[in-house]
């Protein structure tokens, strides 16, 4: 079996979900199989410690475009030819995966959470309907995958410079002629830095309304906790962004994370997932939070919260 | 310019889920409706483009379970016109079966821009905007959290993990995959929505291109239940007192 990788970057290095998914396509392939990654706009060194057979490298401006990138991965699984292309359930992967498989009418699957190669297939497991349920899905080869964070264990750094690098031929730039990059914006560095805080209290869309973000933000002060949000409490401008925790917000691991009216989709999930204690405050007995946390209960957060303050004030008494 | 947003109805996740007989799919019988998040937002999103640009927006959905409704809510929200596409399947759609629905309805109706929610609970074969932009040939954009526009250049903010995001300029056509609108999707008035339920939605038909199968779900289950969490009983008073009991004795609260 022949697997290529599509590398994404940030600051210049492979993504933590890039290496997993290298370390991922190695088990899948076995020992007689390969290991292709499509690295552009980098130089091919910074994917010389992942372990991989070949890299197919672009030689493209560091400046990440959809189109662009798009462009160049046509030609990694040209001169690749794969029975699986792996890419990150990122906006990267967004971009370039269903539109390649739409062009080359190649099968496609989705938030997967475990991959089962067979003969002439692939079987795998995707996490739907925000973790609640399990999809299985089988698609004959070649065909793409879109991978979520954690499904595979990210490598350790293999000995660097194994890899044999293939220069790809650059693909027609009137593909990328809409699209050009103006400049990219970093967390900002005045902003408070929630992955720094040791216990966090963290709302999601069951505390109902922005009155209670107030309440909430009064009982993470008395339990001397920072107030963080799922992503809806961010997008309805109840939270601001640098307090989002998840894949489009901050990666934390407190010693407490105490979320209130969280769900837990998959999403969330990767962005506290190795928090060391977690609670959950949910009226949803099947939210699939309670499977990731130490401790729950099942009660409405406009009930939990009062009480909660004053049981913490009882206790400072 | 001239903006398609697609609506796209999904099951409320706040709901119990139940997976069918056949074990492929969710019971959809009893389950709730509503608009898919993301749509909401893109909407709101077209509807700001509208507001600073003058821009056309037009509704566009497949005909389905509240459809028409959704279209008619875009309408008192600020779009120009709705269409709702008429097919001949049955339940839910997945999205490059939808790409192939909306595509030739896209390019009829002469739209530059087109905008979506980035993902819904269940397009587990993968995502609407970039199928759309396949169906195309256009370019995409997902994960856009903010759309400004100047001479026909649209300045599109894309979204990573981590906090990181990136400019860009645009030039339609574009398919765009709305992550967050620049602003909170607005609130709709009773008045409003009783106006728009007389507006009219127009109607096209598409068909699938002939020998297209659309991959289907081999089994729906439940996740495996792990360590799941030990649950404290009791009414809400009952489990602050235990709660804040159990992270004192491990030093996670107070100073």
């Amino acid at each position: 079996m022949k697997i290529l990788v599509y590398i994404d970057l940030q600051n210049g290095v492979p993504t933590s979900l890039s290496r997993e998914l290298v370390n991922g396509a190695r088990g899948l392939v076995g020992s007689g199989g390969t290991v292709d990654l499509a690295l552009f706009g980098a130089d091919a060194s910074v994917a010389g410690d992942l372990g991989a057979d070949r890299i197919l490298h672009g030689a493209a401006p560091s400046d990440y475009t959809s189109a662009r990138h798009g462009a160049w991965l046509d030609r990694a699984i040209d001169e690749s030819k794969p029975d699986l292309v792996l890419l990150g359930y990122t906006t990267s992967g967004l971009d370039l995966g269903p539109a390649v498989a739409m062009r080359r009418d190649l099968p496609l699957a989705s938030y997967c959470a475990a991959v089962r190669p067979g003969d002439g297939t692939v079987e795998v497991d995707s996490s739907i309907y925000g973790g609640k349920l399990v999809s299985t899905v089988s698609a004959a080869l070649p065909a793409i995958l879109l991978i979520n964070a954690g499904a595979f264990e990210e490598a350790g750094a293999s000995a660097a410079g194994s890899a044999k690098i293939v220069e790809l031929a650059a693909p027609d730039a009137g593909a990328e002629a809409s699209i050009s990059f103006i400049a990219a914006s970093t967390p900002d560095p005045n902003a408070i830095d929630i992955t720094k805080a040791s216990r966090l209290l963290c709302v999601g869309r069951g505390i109902g309304s922005e009155d209670a973000i107030e309440e909430a933000r009064e009982a993470a002060e008395l339990m001397g906790a920072e107030l963080v949000g799922s992503r809806p409490i961010v997008d309805a401008g109840w939270l601001p962004k640098e307090r989002q925790v998840g894949k489009s917000g901050r990666k934390v691991k407190p010693k407490l994370y105490l979320s209130l009216g969280v769900s837990g989709a998959p999403e969330h999930i990767e962005g506290m997932g190795s928090a060391e204690f977690i609670v959950a405050i949910n009226t949803d007995a099947n939210a699939p939070i309670f499977d990731h946390a130490h401790v729950g209960a099942v009660v409405d957060v406009a009930d939990f919260l009062p009480a909660f303050k004053e049981a913490l004030g009882k206790k400072a008494g | 310019m001239h903006i398609a947003v697609i609506l796209r109805i999904v099951p409320d996740l706040a709901e119990e889920l139940e997976i069918a007989e056949n074990g492929t799919e969710i019971d959809r019988e009893w389950i709730g409706l509503k608009l898919n998040e993301f749509d909401d937002h893109a909407l709101e999103e077209a509807i700001l483009v509208k507001e600073q640009t003058g821009a056309r927006v037009t509704a566009i959905a497949l005909a389905g379970d509240g459809a028409e409704r959704q279209l008619q809510t875009a309408i008192a929200r600020g779009a120009d016109d709705a269409t709702v596409v008429k097919h001949d399947l049955d339940g839910a759609i997945e999205s490059r079966t939808a790409a192939h629905l909306l595509g030739p309805v896209l390019r009829k109706l002469g739209v530059d821009v087109v905008m979506t929610g980035v993902q819904t609970p269940e397009d587990v074969f993968g995502q609407l905007a970039p199928f759309l932009a396949g169906a195309l040939d256009w370019p995409v954009l997902n994960a856009v959290n903010g759309i400004s526009v100047a001479d026909a250049t649209m300045t599109i903010n894309q979204e990573y993990s981590g906090g990181y995001s990136a400019r860009f300029a645009v030039k339609a056509p574009v398919v765009l995959g709305i992550q967050t609108a620049s602003k909170p999707p607005r609130y709709v008035s009773g008045s409003k929505l009783r106006q728009a339920s007389s507006a009219t939605i127009e109607a096209a038909t598409s068909e699938l291109p002939g020998g297209f199968v659309p991959q289907s779900v081999s089994k729906l289950s439940e996740p495996e239940r792990g360590t799941r969490a030990r649950i404290l009983d009791g009414k809400a008073e009952q489990v602050a007192a235990q709660l804040v009991d159990l992270l004192a004795e491990q030093g996670l609260v107070g100073a």
